[in-house]
């Protein structure tokens, strides 16, 4: 049963009002992986997580969580996740040992267990020597960790993170990706996670694209970057016409020409470029490697960028926060 | 079992986090103070004067009891709008654990703090010239228990209600002073307008301060008694036992669907 599925998602739907948040979406999960859902704010991330997590009951579909249902084994479903939410969960006039104390407690850890556990998942996240600081103290990076820590204490099957790095800063977000691959690692642990971090997302063994409540592809990172198609290698020069002339003698590529700059879409660039200075005796002033990111694969699939959609969804979201609330 | 332990970690975190809120505790502790001192001071003359047949100070140590009972029971219960907005409701939330054991929880948290804490407000007795036995403390803890359960009942069913933390402040402001004013903490309401006696008799904490004064002055002649004292102390308890049922269970209802 190596290759089973932690996650079995089917035709899940969820809509507030008029507004259809998540769309009859199906997938799965394979244990041990690191799921990732990307997209814009206001996607449905947030929802999917949310219905899997049993805080929201979906409008119809069907989900399990290592073999339980969302909707009619929710106990067994919540003993079998951890949960890091967007926003700190942490009570912060607690100490990092009492959250994780009352943590336990709630998920029915044995008091021995706890006292095992306790080093090894505050070591994890680098946070043993704090363990007896009030929370108020901690910067939000330390939260995080925290609460990952938190999420592992009852040895869940599945770890969700909502957003594990959103509001920080680049150095604690590398950091907190430091930890969730050492958690991957050491305990082989399948991680569901969202993002609308591009970079972040490459980290994942497998990405669902999700827009506007749907999974617009869902693939390996190298696998989604196909669908954009080549790299891109841009060149200049005091002479562009000569030197377009100069490769096109030489390659059977696919040459344009921009701006007076040189584009040539390529397989490989990193293994063309030194064949290219090699065989090419015409000067070339500069040269750029573009490789196709995840927010080109997004504009192929959806005819827009990430980032433009922030704003304006990002008040779509806390609009449809305040009618949940 | 299992739910067991889940009240007792809920109860014993309330616990913790008013320990470690001294201010808190600073403030509940002087807001009787003042009441006692300021009201005491200026309304005690003129209602001397009055014929009202007992200290004014003692006429109104009872109720201060109360109203720190319920101030207490009610600020923890509500603030589980708090929890809600800093997002550690979600924790307690998403744990395997049935949201009922939440609510007994939180109630039993309020219990406890808001009596050991009204406890303390004994030490003035002396000052006031009341002499208490063990016997009355005794009855005095069981009611304000038993007033504490029915505020916290009431403090849950508005916090499950409630949609913002903007609206926790407003309930705070608008609900606690009438509730207060209208107890019989401060002046007899066995003569008073008829809007008066309705608003006073939906009030809980009327029940929790007329069977509190009864417990503290008991042994005043029955003519004095008539004039001081609204019902029979079982009635007391038996009402609030009722308002704490009703809203208790409303109030496990409403949470059970929030969620």
């Amino acid at each position: 049963m190596h290759f089973m599925n932690i996650i079995e998602v089917k035709n899940l739907t969820k809509r507030y009002d008029k507004l259809t948040a998540v769309d009859d979406i199906s997938f799965n999960v394979k244990q041990g992986e690191i799921f990732g859902f990307l997209g814009p704010n206001g996607a449905g991330k947030s929802t999917t997580i949310s219905m899997l997590a049993t805080l929201l009951k979906p409008d119809s579909g069907q989900a399990t969580i290592d073999g339980f249902d969302v909707g009619s084994q929710r106990n067994s479903v919540r003993q079998a996740i951890g949960l890091v939410f967007q926003d700190s969960s942490l009570d912060d006039r607690l100490t990092a040992q009492e959250n994780l104390y009352f943590h336990a407690d709630l998920y029915h850890v044995e008091k021995q267990s706890f006292k095992e556990r306790l080093p090894e998942v505050l070591q994890l996240v680098d946070l043993w020597d704090r363990r007896g600081a009030i929370v108020k103290t901690f910067s939000g990076g330390m939260k995080r960790r925290l609460e990952i820590a938190r999420g592992l204490i009852h040895y869940p099957k599945v770890m969700f993170l909502d957003e594990p790095t959103i509001g920080l800063d680049p150095q604690t977000r590398f950091n907190i990706w430091h930890y969730i691959l050492k958690l991957k690692k050491e305990k082989e642990m399948t991680i569901f996670m969202t993002t609308h971090y591009l970079n972040e997302a490459e980290y994942c063994d497998r990405i669902a694209i999700v827009d506007r409540g749907k999974i617009v592809a869902l693939d390996t990172p190298a696998n989604l970057k196909k669908i954009v198609g080549g790299e891109i290698i841009t060149l200049t020069a005091a002479d562009p016409l000569k030197l377009k002339q100069a490769i096109a003698r030489r390659f059977d590529l696919k040459i344009k020409e921009e701006d007076n700059k040189i584009k040539i879409e390529v397989a490989d660039g990193e293994k063309f470029l030194p064949r290219l200075f090699n065989e090419l005796t015409e000067k070339i002033d500069s040269v750029e490697l573009r490789k196709p990111t995840l927010d080109d694969v997004f504009l192929t699939l959806t005819g827009k960028k990430i980032r433009e959609e922030e704003a304006s969804s990002k008040d779509l979201m806390r609009r449809r926060m305040r009618m949940k609330h | 079992m299992k739910e067991l332990r889940a009240i007792y970690t809920i109860w014993k975190r309330e616990n913790i986090r008013y320990v470690r809120d001294k201010a808190r505790i600073f403030s509940t502790l002087l807001q009787p103070l003042m009441f006692l001192v300021i009201f005491g001071a200026g309304l005690g003359g003129t209602l001397a004067q009055g014929g009202f047949g007992v200290d004014y100070m003692k006429f109104m140590y009872p109720g201060i009891i109360a109203m720190n009972v319920m101030g207490i029971a009610f600020f923890s219960t509500v603030s589980t709008v708090w929890d809600r907005e800093f997002g550690f409701l979600k924790e307690i939330l998403v744990a395997p654990v049935a949201r009922t054991s939440i609510v007994v929880g939180k109630i039993l948290g309020a219990i406890t703090i808001a009596s050991t804490q009204a406890l303390l407000l004994l030490l003035l007795a002396p000052f006031i010239h009341i002499q208490l036995s063990l016997v009355i403390i005794v009855k005095l803890f069981l009611m304000m228990m038993l007033l504490a359960f029915a505020i916290a009942g009431l403090g849950l069913l508005i916090a499950s209600l409630m949609k913002t933390t903007e609206s926790f402040g407003i309930v705070m402001q608008v609900l606690i002073f009438p509730m207060f004013f209208l107890s019989g903490a401060f002046f007899p309401l066995t003569n008073v307008p008829l809007w008066m006696t309705v608003l006073s008799r939906i009030n809980p904490l009327t029940y929790g301060v007329d069977g509190m004064r009864q417990i503290i002055l008991g042994g005043v002649p029955a003519a004095l008694a008539q004039k001081l004292f609204l019902y029979p102390i079982h009635v007391n308890i038996f009402i609030l036992l009722a308002f704490s049922a009703v809203v208790v269970s409303v109030a496990t209802l409403a949470f059970n669907r929030r969620s």
